[in-house]
């Protein structure tokens, strides 16, 4: 013991910072895991382990793109919409694999899906100074949604077959094919793979990717990007590299939150409640009242705003005004100047008028 | 050969000629003064120089190099590094990493490395620091301050950080954008000090903005005088304070 607070005194800050978060999170690790185990936690309470984890997840990459790149997105369910489908599908595809192997390859492939997406949207937008990549994000979320939900995929002896309008078009084989993706009725039977373990492992993997991340090289670069993208030119920073890489990690750890999800549930679909506009907003949310920059605050405000409503359904006619309550409470805890300053470069007046103005250089 | 050399250089605003005929040589190693009244077009021929405006005429050759039209990352590639007259610090960063993403080019490691703690990770990490606070120890800014937000800075060691973010770059050319504005006389006689250590130890290459007389002619080996847009004198710091043309220019403000 004496040893590790030695170990900690000589650490910096930011070094401390970092293990606070992954100690605390092993502890709830250990924790929840034991009471599991020991089967001390309610229905309720065990259906919402593997959605928090998502949230969280979810969380801490949508914070890597607003908090470290200063970059708003509101489509970010979307990535997780694409990781989520992708994954299903990989697994619908090979019934024999075994279970875990399989997982881990639908998680992968979650996550490249999902990133080839965040790439190929970054390219165009990311070139761009403003908050485009909020428009387009936004409809980036709202067009895939609509398509997953047009969207039939069966296959047969002759192969896949696709259709956008309904299933009889696509040709397929009625007798001995399958379908895959149903439309509106989405993906049935995907395997509930999804453990609190392995979703715990994630977690952690998708943190420690983002923690080591910001603190290198490259992380600097893309906050000197957020600080002053001027600057950051100035002393031969690639902004529109900084701001790809930053974009695209966040995708690809978003599509791992996605498979997460789909292999939670018995039937994915891509309703709006679900995958839509919705959703991404209770993300920004979780990063915004996490203050901005905080992975750890991330995690704790998706953790503590998910359930929160959970925990008081059975006094349903106080939640609202509980809940509201603890909005403000944690707004006031996390308004760190961080939070300002981002407000600050991203207010509504200046959005709406006079585009950042002329800058004397 | 000369390591500057703007030739006729020009750039239009609407009816606006911002900067017009305007010619400079800078030998290797020349601590030179870029003087005038304001909305002269001083910080335009900055902007100019570092790719954030394309002139509408004119060449800019650095080392023989014509580094017209370029964008500013090629450009501080090439060897020209600046600071702003409104301080433009990585406020979030510390001073610490303020200068490191200075130094972000010279050093270098894979993202996979950074993410994966791969040994060339914590050892560029450690040269990069070194190299950082020896730069910050110039400036005295390697103490206590190195720890803390650049925003947490006082006015006058915002300066100097920007000016160490610049020159941990390895710069053959700095160019320097009122350095001295906003600080009181005992910070702008360390400030002359200081700059006049970098061009020494550094072998440096400076073009610097004042608006402060006493430290242009304190320092500056050779000026120009930049009034509308266009060189009103030019040569020697004496002969050029002594101008009638620039004294009544001055006089006139
Ligand atoms: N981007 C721009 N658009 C229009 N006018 C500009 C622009 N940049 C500078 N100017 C004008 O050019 C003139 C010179 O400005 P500047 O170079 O900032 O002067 P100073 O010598 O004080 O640094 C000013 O009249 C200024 O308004
Ligand atoms: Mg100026």
């Amino acid at each position: 013991m004496g040893r590790i607070k030695t170990y900690f005194s000589t650490m910096d800050r930011t070094s401390r910072d970092d293990f606070i978060t992954y100690g605390g999170l092993l502890v709830v690790f250990i924790v929840m895991q034991g009471l599991l185990s020991a089967g001390m936690l309610s229905n309720q309470m065990r259906g919402l382990l593997v959605p928090l984890c998502v949230y969280a997840i979810m969380a801490i990459a949508l914070n890597l793109v607003v908090g470290t790149l200063g970059e708003l997105s509101i489509g970010h369910a979307g990535f997780m919409c694409v990781g989520a489908f992708s994954s299903a599908f990989f697994s619908k595809i090979n019934p024999d694999m075994p279970d875990l192997p399989r997982f881990i390859i639908a998680i992968i492939i979650g996550g490249v899906v999902a990133g080839i997406f965040g790439f190929l949207i970054g390219i165009p937008v990311l070139r761009l100074n403003g908050d485009y990549l909020a428009i387009v994000t936004l409809a980036f979320g709202e067009i895939i949604k609509n398509i997953i939900n047009a969207l039939y995929v069966g296959v047969d002896e002759k192969g896949y077959h696709f259709s956008l309008s309904s299933v009889n078009d696509m040709g397929m084989d009625p007798l001995n094919g399958n379908i895959i993706i149903n439309g509106p009725q989405g993906v049935t039977g995907t395997p509930r793979s999804a453990t609190f373990a392995i979703s715990m492992v994630v977690l952690f993997i998708s943190l420690i990717v983002i923690l080591n991340l910001t603190h290198s090289r490259d992380g600097r670069a893309i906050m000197a990007v957020r600080d002053n993208y001027i600057a950051a030119e100035s002393v031969g920073i690639n902004i529109t590299r900084y701001k790809l890489t930053a974009f695209t990690i966040s995708a690809v750890i978003s599509g791992f939150a996605g498979a997460l999800y789909a292999h939670n549930l018995a039937t994915l679909v891509a309703t709006p409640a679900r995958f839509g506009y919705n959703m991404s907003i209770m993300f920004l949310v979780f990063v915004v009242l996490g203050g901005i920059g905080s992975t750890r605050g991330a995690i704790v405000a998706s953790v503590v705003l998910t359930l929160i409503p959970e925990l008081l359904r059975p006094i349903q006619s106080y939640r609202m005004l509980i809940y509201a309550i603890v909005l403000i409470v944690i707004m006031l805890v996390n308004w760190s100047p961080k939070s300002r300053a981002f407000m600050e470069t991203h207010s509504l007046k200046r959005f709406l008028f006079k585009k950042g103005g002329k800058e004397d250089k | 050969m000369a390591l500057l050399e703007i030739n006729n250089l020009a750039i239009h605003f609407g009816g606006l000629r911002a900067v017009d005929e305007f010619d400079l040589t800078i030998e290797k190693g020349e601590l030179y003064g870029l003087i005038g009244p304001n909305g002269a077009g001083k910080t335009t021929v900055f902007n100019l120089l570092t790719g954030v405006y394309k002139p509408n005429e004119g060449i800019i050759r650095l080392d023989g190099k014509d580094i017209t039209g370029k964008k500013p990352i090629q450009i501080n590639r090439e060897g020209i590094a600046r600071t702003f007259q409104n301080i433009r610090l990585f406020k979030q960063l510390s001073v610490l990493d303020n200068v490191k993403v200075g130094l972000h080019n010279r050093y270098g490691y894979s993202t996979a490395a950074s993410i994966l703690r791969l040994p060339s990770y914590f050892r560029t990490e450690k040269e990069m620091t070194e190299e950082a606070y020896e730069l910050l120890k110039v400036f005295d800014l390697d103490k206590n301050a190195a720890t803390t937000l650049a925003s947490n800075l006082p006015y006058g060691a915002q300066r100097k950080l920007e000016i160490a973010r610049a020159l941990a770059t390895g710069p053959k050319l700095l160019l320097l954008d009122e350095p001295a504005a906003g600080m009181n006389p005992n910070e702008t006689q360390e400030l002359m000090d200081t700059i006049k250590y970098i061009q020494k130890n550094f072998n440096m290459t400076i073009l610097l903005i004042e608006h402060d007389m006493k430290l242009v002619s304190g320092i500056c080996e050779k000026l120009t005088v930049l009034n509308f847009g266009r060189i009103l004198a030019q040569g020697e710091t004496k002969a050029v304070l002594a101008d009638p043309e620039v004294i009544k220019a001055y006089l006139g403000e």
